[in-house]
């Protein structure tokens, strides 16, 4: 559990300071007079004179050496100093706040949903087999072979566009949210369905689920008793390797259906290169995954004591 | 290596696609931004096989284009991160303590953010540029390789087969070629196959939400966006790139067989 504990917060170091980095060479790689550049997105192109750049290179201390100004970037996100957006000028902790409000929700519902869509089509594939067995896997493939976001395209042109039965984009009501979270948790379930029925052919199959239904045990106390525990094991260690694509997939389906969460916010700011405003999202959405990694790990060692190997 | 009747159909997609690239690149008299407003949104004629865009653009060149981009930077960032993944992974299973920490730091580094993220944040530093995609989705493809391959060849360097090799002198390049190379080499042409699928996944993403390739060149993610606006007057033309999306990631999928 230590030990655990401790590589993650070392990945969390890692995040923090990989994210930090890479922003800095985005700031100093920046083409052009920096001053110049950040004052014109600030206050419009036809605004900008020498005076209103000197302001911003003041500000931001943009004339000291590389070396120093890495340091005061870095110590500055330590301290969760993320400053103010380039664009809009509102402070990117507020602005990242609400949007990862947004992307968990949208998470959550995605993975809820795809837990209700994966556990019981592979159970029953792995309890009923051919010929349900072999149609699920051709599903599977073909939904794994596409993009997410072409799946949320086709969800948008039927659902949305053809039968008008949800909003095409945007967010506010229930109803806003049904579309992207049943792409997410199809794109989600189309693998790990087969996780699912993978795992649990081999508690079927195992002497020890055999010996529980000889010994007189009906179906479902044999089930609850010996399957479910041994069942969810591997598929949540899963979960966390699937945690990357989940994370893709937010990026993707948020941009896709507008949903103003972290990843859209992402996207968007490298567009309009605010740089604080990528910074402060990446940032998040590192946070996200290692806090979700950790929560992964404390579930696994929750179902099964005895410590699982780490892959 | 012999190969399943699905790697073969896999293989025979890929280079269907990859010969009506080359022969649309090489072949069509239209060149890939040649607009003409007289013409636009047609449905595919004698004329225009494929139909014209909302610029009267041919959708067969545009195609023909956007195909070859996303096989040359599979192809680009399958032999990269296949080779740098091979050779670090070989290195640090053979290398001795040393190596094997230096390189798990710096693949923990690579892993701690999601790879996506990592493309984006590349992406944002120079925009629009090929270059930087493959070396960010090559930087992000190398550790499945890396990780895959250490395992392996862990196992192979331990084994009395190699050991006595060893001690017979031969060098290290034969004990490569003759005991690590063959264990290694069906997880490595399944981990390219896989690698090829995810970075035309992650061009085509990329184009999606408008950071990656800039228009008025070709890109499937680009075209989809492009052309989503006139779906019910044109569903078409939308109907191209996500086919050929699905259709490439589906033939590599089977070209890799077995999972990884």
């Amino acid at each position: 559990m230590k030990v655990m504990l401790f590589k993650r917060l070392l990945q969390l170091i890692t995040v923090i300071w990989g994210v930090g980095t890479l922003t800095f060479i985005l700031m100093r790689s920046l083409p052009g007079d920096m001053a110049y550049r950040i004052a014109a997105s600030r206050y419009g192109q036809d605004n900008v004179d020498s005076q209103a750049a000197a302001l911003v290179r003041e500000e931001l201390k943009l004339d000291q050496s590389a070396l120093t100004a890495y340091w005061h970037w870095l110590t500055d996100l330590m301290q969760l100093k993320l400053g103010d957006s380039l664009v809009s000028g509102l402070p990117v902790i507020d602005t990242v706040q609400h949007m990862l409000g947004h992307s968990l929700l949208l998470a959550f519902a995605g993975l809820i949903v795809s837990v209700l869509i994966a556990v019981p089509l592979g159970l029953l594939s792995a309890w009923r087999g051919n010929p349900l067995d072999s149609i699920l896997m051709g599903l599977s493939s073909v939904i794994r072979s596409m993009p997410v976001f072409v799946i949320g395209v086709l969800f948008i042109l039927l659902f949305a566009l053809n039968w008008n039965l949800f909003p095409v984009a945007g967010f506010g009501s229930p109803a806003h949210l049904v579309l992207p979270a049943i792409t997410l948790a199809l794109s989600l379930a189309a693998v790990s369905n087969r996780v699912v029925r993978d795992s649990a052919k081999k508690t079927f199959q195992s002497a020890f689920y055999q010996f529980s239904q000889v010994k007189g045990l009906s179906l479902w106390q044999t089930f609850r008793r010996h399957g479910a525990r041994n069942i969810a094991l591997p598929v949540v260690a899963f979960f966390g390797i699937q945690l990357v694509s989940m994370i893709e997939g937010i990026v993707m389906i948020e941009s896709l259906f507008s949903w103003p969460g972290i990843g859209h916010g992402l996207a968007h700011a490298i567009f309009a290169r605010d740089i604080p405003v990528i910074q402060g999202s990446a940032l998040m959405m590192g946070i996200l995954f290692v806090l979700l990694n950790t929560l992964v790990d404390i579930i696994c060692l929750w179902i099964d004591p005895r410590g699982v190997k780490n892959q | 290596m012999k190969m399943r009747s699905s790697q073969w159909l896999g293989l025979g997609i890929l280079l269907s696609l990859l010969a009506f690239s080359v022969l649309g690149v090489s072949f069509s008299p239209y060149s890939m931004s040649e607009q003409n407003l007289n013409a636009i949104m047609e449905a595919p004629s004698a004329v225009h096989w494929l139909g014209t865009d909302q610029y009267g653009r041919s959708m067969l060149t545009r195609m023909a284009h956007a195909v070859g981009l996303s096989f040359a930077l599979s192809l680009m960032c399958m032999l990269t991160s296949s080779i740098v993944g091979t050779a670090f992974g070989v290195w640090a299973a053979w290398g001795g303590k040393k190596v094997d920490s230096v390189l798990g730091v710096v693949v923990n580094i690579l892993l701690a953010l999601p790879g996506l993220v990592v493309v984006l944040l590349f992406a944002a530093i120079v925009p629009g540029s090929f270059l930087m995609l493959y070396l960010a989705i090559s930087l992000v493809q190398w550790v499945e390789y890396f990780r895959v391959v250490r395992a392996i060849t862990q196992g192979v360097i331990q084994s009395p087969a190699r050991q006595s090799s060893a001690m017979m002198g031969f060098g290290r390049w034969y004990q490569f070629k003759r005991h690590i190379w063959p264990a290694i080499s069906p997880s490595v042409f399944t981990l390219a196959a896989f690698g090829g699928a995810s970075a035309i996944l992650t061009m085509a993403s990329l184009g999606f939400v408008y950071v990656g390739i800039q228009p008025p060149l070709a890109e499937l993610g680009l075209m989809t966006v492009e052309l989503f606006p006139y779906y019910s007057d044109a569903p078409w033309l939308l109907a191209q790139p996500l086919v050929v999306i699905a259709l490439m990631v589906f033939a590599f999928h089977l070209l890799a067989g077995k999972r990884a």
